[in-house]
């Protein structure tokens, strides 16, 4: 499986990105562990006349954690994010679905920015982002700007990022109570038949606040509001978890594929969404 | 479009420049512009891991890694951790424990699991597993694989208190 040819560049700092984006438009792409693009481009699925690989410039990997606030560089890897003991304090979910993408080998290469803004219903960042309600660092010809993560994804692979925009870090608020990211997953390296990330607080024996999302159950990864209203005043008994999972499903939109039906992929939803709301409320 | 770029590589210690095109996956550089032939091609799909070298301290499956990207990296592969007449300890240990069948998948599980015992000296059955579980085999059940992973751990650690 070789792709086709194509031109390569390894510029050393972002205008030269920006530029090269412009000059070929449609034709390039950005390359950063290459674990998604690598595998898409040998397939011939994509095709990329012109690939950018941004691992010579710097400043665009690195965590940190600042008045509450975390920071990830694109560039900065799943296993980076494993390893990180200031992540670990701040945000351990973070460490807890980063555990359960792919296998050693692809967290050494795969990273964050890659992950987001692919725009792969099947990665699990994209679903971590929106429970976090992060937000994605965008650099273009016109400056920077920054897209909540709850606004970036349109579609499988459709993004707001412009073909001339490059990401190059996520921010989120620090978030305070419990965490859980339940995954399940066919074996190690697949993606998930259906994911949950879920981080609740709790206030006097009763859910103070909650954000559920959903990875790979619709063509873009899935914030439902409505479950995390469902959980928000209870105690977290049995009755709110059905009711969570119930709003949940209304709000996804699986498609049959080589991991199940549709039936199977919302019965395996729930399944996750449940253990995940249990899991973060023992540590809230 | 099918420009050759010049190449630069320091495998186990060796410095090697080459021409390639910048599409050549880096298994492909390795083994047949170098002959480096430790490292094998077992699925190309970056699922089964027999193809995996460290590159820049990482551990990484060499058909997932566009030449281009590699240039001016340092890559070790099975090659570099040990000879037939001084084998690494992870070596000693798979064939002491029949950590290997038909050995396709050897060579990577071993490039793994030496980076796995650096960064990780002391690892339980369950680290050990999860943290080869991105290398595929199809022969042992994983079982005897295991096994030499564990005891070239304590030996490497019995080695290193006998050192202090």
């Amino acid at each position: 499986m070789i792709p086709a040819a194509f031109e390569y560049y390894r510029p050393t700092d972002m205008a030269g990105v920006i530029a090269l984006l412009q000059e070929h438009g449609d034709d390039a792409r950005v390359i950063a562990g290459g674990h998604s693009l690598i595998p898409m481009m040998k397939l011939r699925m994509a095709d990329v006349p012109h690939l950018i690989d941004l691992q010579g410039i710097e400043g665009l990997s690195g965590i940190t954690v600042t008045d509450g606030v975390v920071r990830i560089g694109a560039m900065t890897t799943q296993h980076e994010v494993i390893v990180s003991d200031a992540l670990a304090a701040a945000a351990p979910i973070m460490k807890e679905a980063a555990l359960q993408i792919a296998d050693p080998q692809v967290r050494y290469m795969g990273t964050v920015g890659g992950n987001v803004a692919n725009g792969d219903p099947g990665n699990d960042m994209p679903g971590l982002m929106q429970c976090l309600n992060a937000q994605f660092h965008l650099t273009g010809p016109d400056g920077d700007r920054a897209v909540d993560a709850r606004d970036f994804y349109e579609a499988a692979y459709m993004t707001e990022r412009e073909d001339e925009e490059v990401l190059t870090a996520i921010t989120f608020a620090a978030p305070t109570g419990g965490y859980a990211y339940e995954k399940q997953k066919r074996k190690i390296g697949d993606y998930a038949t259906a994911a949950a990330a879920v981080q609740i607080s709790k206030e006097g024996g009763k859910v103070a606040a909650a954000s559920i999302a959903m990875t790979n159950l619709s063509d873009t990864p899935v914030w439902s509001e409505a479950a995390a209203d469902a959980l928000v005043g209870t105690a977290c008994d049995e009755a709110a978890v059905k009711a969570a999972v119930t709003a949940m499903l209304g709000d996804i939109d699986p498609t049959e594929d080589n991991r199940g039906p549709v039936a199977f992929k919302r019965h395996a939803a729930g399944i996750v969404l449940g253990r995940a709301i249990l899991r973060a409320w023992s540590r809230a | 479009m099918s420009n050759k770029m010049h190449v630069k590589l320091n495998v186990n210690g060796q410095d090697h420049e080459f021409l390639a095109e910048p599409r050549e996956l880096l298994i492909y550089a390795l083994r047949e512009k170098l002959n480096i032939t430790g490292p094998h091609v077992g699925c190309e799909t970056s699922h089964c891991g027999a193809c995996t070298v460290t590159m820049n301290g990482k551990s990484v499956k060499s058909c997932t890694v566009f030449v281009a990207q590699a240039n001016g990296a340092e890559v070790t592969t099975i090659e570099g951790l040990g000879t037939p007449d001084a084998l690494h300890v992870l070596q000693e240990s798979f064939k002491e424990h029949h950590g290997l069948q038909c050995g396709f998948c050897t060579p990577g599980m071993i490039t793994r699991a030496a980076k796995l015992l650096e960064e990780n000296p002391n690892p339980t059955e369950e680290e050990v597993r999860f943290g080869i579980a991105g290398n595929i085999c199809r022969c042992t059940g994983y079982q005897n694989i295991v096994k030499s992973i564990l005891s070239a751990a304590s030996e490497l650690n019995a080695a290193k208190e006998a050192a202090q």
